[in-house]
């Protein structure tokens, strides 16, 4: 096995590992279920490095990036949705707010002859994590000014409103030069980590691990950003689990179930929507920022109601609402459709061009047509989706009877 | 009622009672009328000539004749079904292009006029308006006509009407590529002074006349006769609607095809007014909701009121904001009647 395949397992090593790990029994001891998890992982992420080719590698790699920076989102709507029965089609809004912020807080102002063709509002030059976090932070904000005056009335006012915002967001970054390079991309936002792969490598490593990564060439940078959004997920994955579990949680499928109950029992209604709302908005701005680190450039048409609300419905509609399995499934699934469709429409090019010449270059709509269809019939015959929502949101009452 | 609101006003926190004030009907509607002066005055203070903006005003009232059309359908739609039909402005679409395929099939006859359009056009608007009923129609029998069934929670109607306009849409790319397109290509559409330096493009005229000479139709429809009388009477209360008799399903039917065809009829004059383009539909989308909202969801003299305001400012506003911004413009107006007045012009305290 060569040096580059041996890195590149280990970094498949760790999502594989962490998969692993949460398919064996729960009734296992951690101590049991790590190692078992960790050594399981390895072991498949060496079997794939070295069986499935390279160029189809890195396909899967960065589909793999991808179908992570969608499951962060489709968690962030499962926790809206999901739990608390908001009905927020403006995600478009939340995900281009973090994208764009996370791009002027990471990205420096440009100068000399650059900055003719490229105008920003700010450029700050600080790291990823500071961008992520700023990212989450302007998302949140946006939330609770769309959901304060919104939230406190009936169900579809919300909906309404984040059609709203998502419009008024998409039309300021099309036509605000000054913000964030108006119509034009937003370029050179930093990928993080990139020293890992590039020849002069990072300083503040250490040198045998520095060492390590000496095989990588630049065209391996994606596997570095699967590991990060990875993690994301499966960060993002454990403290939802988490919260969910709390009396928190609990508070927000009383709210969804029973509003009315939830404020007789002297739950501030309002108020616990207005927190889903903002931490479902936080969840969708860090997937907005981990979206903008991957393209390295932006502009307003990426967030297209299509690609950046309709498509993440779909995925936690599928997977299944209300279960943060179900939405990181359902977003690789969806995912997985809509870029297999591609290849689909690609095949059957010449049947469509026997049809009608215009036709094959209106492929991508005919995908958009069959994922409609994928909605509606999830509504009509599976409303529940893939896997339907657990049963148990508490853990204390997980070992009684179902 | 009036006693009630005194009493209880009492005993509000001070906030609470400047809220209550600004949200009763006619503090309300003095504050639209002011938004409107203060669009006006924003214009004018930018230095835009008087008669641009009377132009824009006028122009602004065609857009709320179009606006109406669409919203007349969506709020019947909202009071009868309970669903924010989000696939309304996409059946507005497909209106357009159904007219541009029956223009398509017409021989090209001369322009009537002084207009941009021949007899043709009047053709494939005739046509085209059953079929976008159809259409809506149709959506209800193979989707929301189910969902009734297995009553299914309003949410999840609101995201099948999500999904069939997305669907709706995509039918209109398939069929019509996602480049924008005109009725009449290479027509020269001049715009005329019709009064005191007014200027407007004769389309817009017919425009105008038309979307109110349908106005009035509706109005005779919903007032003289017995489905039109069904009809507002289960947008106003469904469940009282159907105790005292009437069949519900046939009224639904015949909302669909009724908000359908007007739907459709805007789409082909936003598109004359235009140009036809398959996401013309979604942006209208917000105005519309916002035109239904002020105007009390399920009331259509409501929605025709709400519909102008917003074609006004949205028109207005466009002397001195880029014009990109007229749906953001709309969503203001939502803001601020969701903030105020929840209920709409119409609706009844203590309503949405």
């Amino acid at each position: 096995m060569s040096d580059v395949a041996f890195i590149k397992s280990l970094m498949l090593a760790l999502p594989l590992a962490f998969l692993a790990g949460r398919m064996l029994p729960a009734r296992l001891p951690l101590a049991v279920r790590l190692p078992v998890g960790l050594v399981v992982g390895w072991l498949v992420a060496v079997a794939v490095t070295l069986v499935v080719p390279a160029g189809l590698m890195a396909y899967l790699v960065s589909f793999a990036v991808v179908g992570s920076i969608y499951a962060v989102i489709a968690l962030g709507l499962n926790v809206q949705w999901g739990y608390t029965g908001l009905f927020n089609i403006g995600i478009a809004a939340f995900f281009a707010v973090g994208a764009f912020t996370t791009a002027l807080v990471t990205t420096t102002q440009p100068t000399g002859v650059a900055a003719g063709f490229t105008q920003q509002a700010f450029g700050l030059g600080a790291p990823f994590l500071v961008g992520v976090l700023a990212a989450g932070l302007a998302a949140g904000v946006l939330a609770l000014v769309v959901g304060g005056p919104t939230l406190r009335l009936r169900d579809d006012y919300l909906a309404i409103a984040t059609i709203g915002i998502a419009e008024l967001v998409r039309l300021v970054f099309q036509n605000e030069r000054w913000l964030a390079n108006g119509p034009q991309p937003l370029r050179g936002i930093p990928q993080p980590l990139a020293c890992l792969v590039r020849d002069s490598g990072c300083a503040w490593l250490p040198a045998p691990l520095a060492s390590l990564f000496e095989p990588l060439a630049s065209r391996d940078y994606t596997y570095v950003y699967m590991l990060i959004t990875a993690l994301f997920v499966i960060v993002t994955f454990l403290v939802l689990e988490r919260a969910i579990r709390s009396p928190w949680g609990r508070l927000l499928r009383a709210v969804r179930e029973e509003e009315d109950a939830a404020a007789m029992n002297g739950k501030d209604v309002a108020r616990v929507k207005l927190q889903a709302f903002v931490v479902g908005a936080v969840i969708m701005g860090i997937g907005g920022a981990l979206y903008a680190h991957y393209m390295v450039s932006i502009d307003y048409s990426h967030f297209d109601p299509l690609y950046a609300t309709f498509l993440i419905w779909v995925m936690l509609m599928l997977g299944g609402s209300g279960n943060n399995r179900g939405a990181i499934l359902g977003a690789f699934v969806i995912w997985g459709v809509w870029t297999g469709t591609a290849f689909v429409v690609d095949a059957i090019r010449p049947a469509l061009a026997a049809l009608s010449p215009e036709l094959p270059a209106r492929g991508p709509y005919l995908r958009l047509m069959f994922i409609a269809f994928v909605l509606l019939f999830i509504l009509l015959f599976r409303p529940k989706g893939l896997i339907g929502e657990e049963r148990f949101v508490s853990r204390h009452s997980e070992d009684r009877g179902r | 009622m009036d006693l009630m609101s005194r009493t209880s006003g009492q005993q509000l926190r001070p906030g609470e009672r400047v809220k209550r004030l600004l949200g009763s009907r006619r503090t309300f509607v003095v504050l639209l009328v002011l938004v409107v002066l203060a669009v006006w005055l924003l214009a004018l203070a930018q230095g835009v000539p008087g008669q641009r903006v009377l132009s824009l005003m006028v122009r602004g009232v065609m857009l709320g004749g179009i606006l109406a059309l669409g919203a007349i359908g969506l709020s019947l739609i909202f009071g009868v079904l309970r669903i924010p039909n989000f696939a309304h402005g996409d059946m507005m679409t497909s209106g357009a292009y159904l007219a541009l395929l029956v223009l398509s099939l017409l021989p090209l006859g001369a322009p009537l006029g002084p207009f941009s359009f021949g007899y043709e056009f009047l053709v494939a608007l005739v046509i085209a308006m059953p079929l976008v009923g159809l259409l809506g129609y149709g959506l209800d029998r193979l989707v929301f006509r189910r969902l009734r069934a297995q009553k299914s929670p309003s949410v999840i109607m609101a995201m099948a009407a999500l999904g069939s306009a997305f669907l709706v849409r995509s039918l209109i790319y398939v069929f019509w590529g996602a480049d924008f397109v005109f009725y009449y290509t290479g027509r020269p559409r001049p715009a005329f002074e019709i009064f005191a330096g007014i200027r407007v493009r004769p389309d817009q005229l017919f425009i105008l006349g038309l979307a109110f000479a349908m106005i009035v139709l509706v109005y005779l429809l919903l007032e003289r006769t017995k489905m039109g009388k069904a009809m507002r009477a289960t947008a106003d209360n469904p469940e009282l609607a159907r105790v005292t008799g009437i069949d519900t399903e046939s009224v639904i039917r015949w909302t669909w095809l009724i908000g359908g065809a007007l739907a459709g009829a805007g789409g082909v004059m936003y598109g004359l007014d235009a140009q036809l383009r398959p996401e013309m539909g979604w942006w209208l989308l917000l105005p519309l909701f916002a035109a239904v909202i002020l105007g009390t969801i399920g009331n259509a003299y409501g929605a025709l009121v709400g519909a102008l305001v917003i074609g006004v400012v949205w028109q207005v506003s466009s002397a001195f904001l880029n014009p990109a911004y007229g749906p953001g413009v709309a969503f203001m107006v939502l803001i601020l009647v969701l903030l105020f007045r929840p209920q709409g012009i119409f609706g009844r305290p203590g309503g949405p």
